[in-house]
């Protein structure tokens, strides 16, 4: 990818909803996901999706996104490259983080999620008596 | 939002079509020095109009609305930014679906706008334009006189 190029992955065509029997069509939000040695972070693109739209629930290890697509729709259509699809992932997230404190915060489309390490899984520098 | 309907799926299928081998022989047989940029499909629009004004939908997420730069000049809007990428330094990835960079996009409009009356709006990622229409452009009814 060139520094002019920017890639499009949130706007490819629907695709039916994975692993459950809903019948809509949603949209695979792109994501970054990046590890710290405290934490996890996720970063989803969801334009179009406001704080009461954003549904995300972490069950059994299962991190759940979903988000609903308010677009105001006026006059009649020329042109369309997109729809307002709702969007939704599913990620399956390991053993060593603590979910109770997940934070997430929505700016700008943007969906920023942190949850951190659990102790447990946090490096450890072990000091060599001499 | 709107229905399925047969043209419009037509019609966007024409356009994927373009977009999947829009370069084929320019990359092959007639190498560019620079594609430059505007030529691609970023950001993503939606256009409609009503009897006032048109409407512009482009799907711009992450950006920060002092970053969008629009220009209006005789009937083409030019949208033009930057996507800004998160520094990030000693971190493990294990995911990067996003992209960042400069982009820009120009549409032109089917008539003529009143330019001095535009308004736009940065709404969650999504920029909502809207374009009111010249009086000349605007619909007129026209009664008919009975003798």
């Amino acid at each position: 990818m060139t520094a002019q190029e920017m890639v499009k992955r949130q706007d490819a065509t629907p695709v039916s909803r994975e692993e459950t029997r809903s019948v809509g069509r949603v949209l695979v939000p792109a994501v970054d996901i990046f590890e710290s040695d405290v934490d996890l972070t996720l970063v989803a693109d969801m334009p179009g999706v406001d704080k009461e739209g954003l549904d995300i629930n972490l069950d059994k290890g299962i991190l759940t996104i979903n988000g609903e697509v308010k677009l105001p729709g006026r006059g009649q259509s020329l042109q369309r490259e997109f729809a307002g699809t709702n969007y939704y992932r599913q990620f399956k997230l390991s053993e060593h983080i603590d979910p109770e404190k997940t934070s997430a915060a929505l700016v700008n489309g943007v969906l920023t999620l942190t949850i951190p390490k659990a102790e447990s899984a946090k490096p450890k520098r072990i000091v060599i008596r001499s | 939002m709107a229905g399925w309907d047969l043209f419009q799926e037509m019609d966007m299928l024409r356009r994927e079509i373009d977009q999947a081998f829009r370069g084929v022989g320019r990359s092959t047989l007639n190498p560019s020095f620079l594609p430059g940029i505007g030529t691609g499909d970023f950001p993503r629009i939606n256009l409609s109009e009503d009897e006032e004004s048109y409407f512009i939908e482009a799907v711009v997420p992450g950006v920060d609305p002092k970053d969008l730069d629009l220009n209006l000049m005789q009937g083409t809007l030019t949208l033009s930014g930057e996507r800004r990428a998160d520094e990030k330094k000693g971190h493990t990835w294990h995911r990067h679906e996003r992209g960042a960079g400069k982009f820009m996009r120009t549409i032109e409009l089917p008539n003529s706008v009143d330019g001095t009356k535009v308004d736009a709006e940065y709404r969650n990622g999504v920029l909502l334009i809207r374009l009111p229409k010249q009086p000349s452009a605007k619909p007129k009814k026209i009664s008919v006189r009975a003798n």
